[in-house]
């Protein structure tokens, strides 16, 4: 658990870094972005399998890369050169899709159309980094949000792992 | 000297200067990002955030006798680089130096290369100790005489003036680089020189500005899948046609150019295994190499990752033949060191003349020397407050935790905003020029 919340912290503080190195001068560095995707990747892979442990009746958290599981090539292809422009739009939907720490089932986010999705994570107002406070209501407890049924989105289990690829966090050059 | 308890061997490490701006509201242009002695030693460079680059001469007084003191001063101060911008891409260069490199004097004036991000520059300096005087169709102002007033020729004779030190931009290459320039390296050929970017490295001749040739490219098709760039190059100091290139991933790639002409293949492969348990985070960040060094006799190179610094044998590709530890006690703070960005600092590290010291910074303007043949090294500091004329350095130890003793200091009470990444040795002699972030400390053997 103390390992989840420390991939949490890290996550969150290289989201800020991402952020913060968009206004760099000299403009973002390749060896700086990729170091930090990589910490990013080894702290995602850690809090996601620390939830998985959490969670042994097999149902997956929500994952943060629906655009890739879910999107066809042709729109995953629409999307990278957005994506890759601002990291910004990126960033958020990263974090996006990490669960709040105080409730286990997760709005899911894979079953909403592609269309609907990227208009979604587009918007900056609907995207809520994860170390700032939480626009959702708490959960009294007993109370369920309402979960989705168990989906084909949920089958590549192992994709979404490698799936944060560099492409969404170092802009094209 | 050679006691015990003098370490670094028989080296006494003295104060012999300071340059740079005494208060301590540090202005941002006058971060020092690279020092680099000449062939000789008697030229001194340093390039700033600030795009310029000052030389400094060595002045001997007495070198005959056995301790003499070498006086550094100011010979040559301009601006080597301006910040430019980028208008396709929105960017903005920074005129930031990132690397002078000496050219091996040929003639009376001396020839640095130096870079920013995108664009390297070969200066010229030379001296002007003469001018013409008596013209026969121009006053000493310069003004063209009557024509009519000339009654009589004379021959103009150079008489002698107060040293004037110019540097003039002799070649300008640029547009070769679509990253972020990080190395450059002159050839012993004297006539091509390397630069590397993050992912790829450009051969040119030092005559021709308007091509290079692409000697290494890591670029893949698909950046999604980019792993590793490259975050050091060099040629070797003998054979012209070898150099070596670190990476983000701690791996040396040596190349031969006689092999093809796009020396994707490396001809070797420097890497050692990493050690499982000290898996972390953050542990692809700390073995990313900052420098690689190779050593003046070919034979061994030396790389500089986070926490250590390595030697390598050429000849041996499986793991370093020597492994130092710089500062082994930041390893359990590497997370308030990714919070901070210091993990991300890229110091670098050199040999001395004879390639039995290598010297390396560190923080809390520590630096560390290790002496390779009497297995002996020592931490001192670079600080205004050690700085009287000849003072001795007292060593620095770094209490990692538990009971600090008496004269060391905690991790904790570091300063983390005083780093050390840029040093220098003086080819021949014990003299070695260490920079803090807008000063630049030169220190000499007390018996040299």
């Amino acid at each position: 658990m103390e390992v989840n919340v420390e991939a949490r912290r890290i996550l969150a503080v290289s989201i800020s870094k991402l952020y913060a190195s968009r206004s760099q001068r000299g403009g973002l560095r390749l060896h700086r972005s990729l170091l930090l995707s990589m910490v990013m990747r080894s702290a995602r892979d850690i809090y996601h399998s620390s939830r998985e442990s959490e969670q042994p009746n097999g149902e997956q958290p929500a994952t943060e890369e629906p655009m890739d599981t879910n999107c066809d090539p042709k729109e995953k292809a629409r999307l990278a050169p957005d994506l890759a422009d601002t990291s910004a739009d990126m960033a958020p939907g990263v974090s996006d899709k990490l669960d709040e720490s105080d409730c286990d089932i997760t709005e899911d986010k894979e079953n909403l159309s592609p269309a609907k999705q990227s208009r979604k994570r587009r918007g900056k107002a609907s995207a809520a980094p994860d170390f700032l406070p939480s626009k959702r209501a708490r959960l009294e407890p007993g109370e369920e949000r309402y979960a989705a049924p168990v989906g084909s989105c949920r089958a590549g289990v192992g994709d979404y792992r490698s799936a944060l690829t560099l492409n969404q966090v170092i802009p094209a050059f | 000297f050679a006691g015990v308890d003098s370490p670094g061997g028989d080296m006494q490490w003295c104060f012999s200067q300071v340059k740079g701006a005494i208060d301590d509201d540090v202005a941002e242009a006058d971060i020092i990002s690279t020092v680099e002695f000449n062939h000789t030693g008697e030229l001194l460079a340093t390039g700033d955030k600030g795009g310029r680059v000052v030389i400094f001469q060595q002045e001997i007084e007495n070198k005959s006798l056995p301790q003499f003191r070498s006086e550094y001063n100011v010979y040559s101060t301009f601006q080597s680089h301006e910040p430019e911008f980028d208008y396709l891409k929105s960017l903005e260069i920074e005129e930031k130096i990132n690397k002078i490199r000496w050219l091996p004097q040929k003639n009376a004036a001396q020839f640095l290369l130096s870079t920013n991000d995108k664009t390297i520059k070969l200066w010229k300096i030379s001296e002007r100790d003469k001018r013409p005087d008596g013209y026969n169709l121009k006053e000493d102002d310069g003004r063209y005489k009557d024509p009519n007033s000339i009654t009589s020729l004379r021959v103009p004779v150079l008489i002698p003036m107060d040293l004037m030190v110019e540097a003039s931009p002799r070649r300008v290459f640029a547009n070769a680089h679509t990253y972020h320039i990080n190395s450059v390296s002159v050839n012993s050929d004297h006539e091509t020189y390397l630069s590397a970017d993050d992912l790829r490295v450009n051969l040119w001749h030092l005559e021709i500005t308007d091509r290079s040739f692409n000697i290494v490219d890591i670029k893949p098709t698909n950046m999604e899948e980019l792993t590793e760039v490259i975050t050091a190059a060099e040629f070797h100091p003998h054979q012209c046609n070898t150099f070596v290139y670190s990476s983000s991933k701690g791996i040396i790639r040596l190349c031969d150019m006689r092999e093809s002409a796009l020396c994707d293949r490396h001809t070797k492969l420097f890497e050692e295994p990493e050690d499982p348990s000290n898996r972390s985070f953050f542990s692809e960040i700390i073995s990313s190499i900052s420098d690689v060094k190779f050593s003046h006799s070919g034979r061994y190179m030396m790389t500089r990752d986070y926490l250590s610094v390595k030697i390598w044998d050429l000849n041996m590709e499986n793991r370093p033949v020597e492994t130092y530890q710089v500062h082994e006690y930041l390893r359990s703070k590497l997370c308030s060191l990714y919070e901070n960005d210091c993990i991300f600092d890229k110091f670098e590290c050199c040999w001395n003349g004879n390639d039995s010291v290598v010297m390396t910074g560190s923080y809390n303007n520590f630096f560390r020397m290790f002496d390779r043949s009497q297995r002996r090294d020592v931490m001192l500091e670079a600080s205004r407050e050690n700085s009287k004329p000849m003072q001795v350095l007292k060593p620095r130890k770094v209490c990692a935790g538990g009971k600090r003793k008496k004269d060391e200091i905690s991790v904790d009470s570091l300063d983390f905003n005083k780093k050390i990444l840029h040093t220098a040795w003086h080819p021949q002699d014990n003299i070695i020029a260490v920079a803090t972030t807008n000063n630049l400390y030169i220190f000499q053997d007390k018996v040299n």
